[in-house]
């Protein structure tokens, strides 16, 4: 039954997960970052200081010593504590309607989440997924932790 | 399965409890004193948070929804949350009837904004100018993007270090106080300056 159930979610996850990136926009700007911060972008790996350009699709990882914060473009707030895998499966915003659409996905670690424009405007646009569940908001603040060694 | 100690079913169970990771949500009251909620959903169904500190466990398919505690969530997530970025925060300033003079009381307060923006790590602005009904709609247009450049340019001239700075004009068309045409509102005579 759990054996099932896991591989269920494991099927889920890949299917959600695996649609193909977007042409890279930008989806926000690292604001916080102490010790190993690092982004996953087509297939390289840099280090992710004060100011760099977060886009659609990156994979934001944090080390054993390592937090980040960043800031959307619809003011979402975001950050993550350490051993953490954070991955922006979709962002689209248009500034002036405030019109938008975001999938996140919380792969393992902590994270910490202070809605934006979009989630105010078009609740029901905004997702972050975990390994076995989706989360909808509603205009809020929350903070998610995922253990195991889960990493894709 | 607990009993086959095999290599192979080993591998099998470990992929399994790293499919089921352990999960956790706890809903915060947010930093303006209100409390939205968030909804989990899974194959099972969906389970709403709406009260603050309102929480729920989550492993190997079961769901725990439980009360949470600021001491809880101090101990779990103290790094994720001294991350957080500050609060992106907006303000407006106002101008005398016609052109591109800040009235006085703006002038002081801009000194306080460009104190602020500094102070802030990667800062990114974007200033959105506006008119009142005075004149025609084109011409507000372009009234209105020569106040937000002319906030740009001051903001840029004083030296503030900035990562992203934007400037555009949105005429007459999003008044702070809706009037009929060709009435002089010094409140839609501004710009906002939105800071993150």
């Amino acid at each position: 039954m759990i054996k099932t159930h896991c591989m269920v979610a494991g099927l889920l996850a890949t299917s959600i997960l695996g649609f193909p990136a977007q042409a890279a926009e930008q989806a926000g700007m690292i604001k916080v970052s102490k010790g190993t911060v690092s982004i996953e972008r087509e297939g390289q790996r840099m280090a992710a200081g004060v100011g760099t350009p977060v886009m659609v699709a990156d994979r934001l990882r944090t080390g054993a010593d390592g937090s980040v914060g960043l800031t959307l473009r619809d003011n979402t707030l975001l950050s993550a504590g350490p051993n953490s895998l954070l991955v922006v499966d979709k962002f689209v915003y248009d500034n002036a309607t405030q019109d938008g659409r975001m999938a996140l996905s919380i792969r393992k670690g902590t994270l910490s989440v202070a809605s934006g424009k979009i989630a105010k405007r078009t609740p029901e646009s905004v997702d972050f997924h975990t390994p076995t569940s989706i989360l909808g908001v509603r205009g809020t603040e929350f903070v998610i932790e995922v253990e195991g060694d889960g990493d894709e | 399965m607990a009993m086959n100690k095999s290599p192979l079913s080993l591998a099998l169970l470990a992929l399994l409890l790293g499919a089921c990771a352990s999960e956790r949500v706890v809903l915060l009251p947010a930093a303006d004193g209100s409390t939205g909620a968030v909804v989990v959903r899974d194959q099972q169904g969906e389970l709403r948070l709406d009260q603050p500190y309102a929480a729920l466990k989550r492993s190997l398919a079961a769901n725990r929804p439980y009360q949470s505690s600021p001491a809880e969530v101090t101990e779990r997530f103290a790094q994720a949350l001294a991350a957080q970025p500050p609060r992106p925060s907006a303000y407006v300033l106002y101008f005398e009837a016609g052109g591109n003079v800040l009235t006085q009381e703006s002038q002081a307060a801009l000194a306080s904004i460009r104190k602020e923006i500094a102070e802030r790590p990667a800062s990114e602005v974007m200033v959105i100018g506006h008119t009142d009904r005075v004149g025609n709609a084109e011409l507000n247009d372009s009234l209105s993007l020569t106040r937000a450049e002319g906030i740009r340019d001051l903001l840029i001239e004083s030296g503030v270090a900035v990562d992203k700075l934007e400037a555009v004009g949105r005429g007459e068309r999003d008044p702070l106080v809706p009037t009929a045409d060709d009435v002089d509102e010094p409140k839609n005579r501004r710009v906002e300056i939105n800071v993150r």
